[in-house]
């Protein structure tokens, strides 16, 4: 149990370490690298209570693809610091507003209702008990493709859409561009690729269609 | 539970030994090695130039439609997981509705392969 709580202790910790470094990174770059350890660390967090399928998620999805969507947003914009460093000082006022909202609201939410869990307590001893003995990933599985296959098709379906729109939206060809065509190459041979002409002397050469076919 | 836990202590394992050896590798020059620095010694080299400029560059945002895709593609082998692990139990049902899922993003993968999405120009 001491090492389950010293693992808690050392992933809560490198989680909310790293997440504040995010925002702190003046580098954009080394801010996603510290979301990726975040990430990371909440992995662990969520092996530790024995979600293991959310954790696998977690590193698969996030880390594997989201995050490096972000590191790709961040080296396509073309960051300029000196113009950062001007809109800091000019939005300060507005973003320390809204903190100063969101701040004193989750407080006075610690105020009124301590740490008692109050409804959402109530609603975790609503659930049924999991049936121990089966990985959560197994108890997933079991439901996902068959009680609730509509729902399951309707995501392929979501994820077909998205598909569809990221290329339309931002495929865009250029004109005039020549393809290497290997099936083309390969059926090259002497008699296609090379023409033999009689140049009588004195006259130009017209070049025939059939020697052009690059 | 605990059982649960103790099958993920090897990779704990492995991570510390590999922040060991990370470390290691990273403290140990600034300990042992010989360090008699000279402007151009230090200076960044660029096959004999000096640099031109900033190493960070605006990206090219035909990466973004790649990653994207790759991003889907990621989200349907997170389906496939759970399918794996409960495989015995959900019977042939369970299977055509995977299948099912499998052809859709399909469908998607030709129109992608078709439209030249993978091309890069």
């Amino acid at each position: 149990m001491t090492l389950i709580a010293f693992f808690f202790y050392v992933f809560a910790v490198l989680c909310i370490a790293s997440a504040a470094m995010v925002i702190i990174a003046r580098n954009p770059v080394h801010a996603v690298l510290f979301l990726i350890l975040a990430f990371f660390n909440a992995a662990g967090l969520f092996v530790l209570l024995g979600a293991e399928f959310l954790a696998m998620l977690l590193v698969i999805v996030y880390v594997g693809a989201v995050a490096v969507l972000f590191l790709f947003v961040v080296m396509m914009l073309d960051v300029d610091f000196a113009e950062l460093k001007a809109g800091f000082i000019k939005n300060a006022p507005v973003g320390a507003v809204v903190g100063g909202i969101v701040l004193v609201e989750l407080a006075l939410l610690f105020i009124v209702h301590g740490f008692d869990l109050g409804t959402a307590g109530k609603l975790q001893a609503a659930t049924p008990p999991i049936e121990s003995g089966i990985a959560n990933t197994e108890a997933l599985g079991r439901l996902i493709y068959t009680k609730y296959v509509y729902f399951f098709q309707a995501s392929g379906l979501i994820l077909l859409v998205a598909m569809i729109g990221a290329i339309v939206l931002t495929l865009r060809h250029k004109e005039g561009v020549k393809r290497q065509s290997i099936a083309a190459q390969v059926a090259r041979n002497p008699a296609t690729a090379v023409e033999v002409v009689k140049v009588p002397s004195g006259s130009a050469i017209v070049p025939s269609s059939q020697g052009q076919n690059s | 539970m605990t059982q649960l836990l103790l099958e993920y202590l090897p990779i704990a394992v492995f991570l510390a030994v590999a922040l060991a050896i990370a470390l290691a590798m990273m403290i140990a020059p600034f300990i042992i090695a010989v360090r008699n620095p000279d402007p151009e010694k230090v200076s960044a080299y660029e096959c004999g130039f000096d640099a031109f400029d900033d190493a960070r560059m605006k990206f090219d945002v035909r990466f973004y439609l790649v990653c994207l895709l790759f991003i889907i593609f990621d989200l349907e082998i997170a389906f496939l997981f759970p399918w794996a692990a409960a495989f015995r139990d959900i019977g042939l049902f369970g299977f055509w509705s995977m299948i099912i899922f499998l052809a859709v993003l399909t469908i998607g993968f030709i129109y992608e392969w078709k439209k030249g999405a993978l091309e890069w120009d």
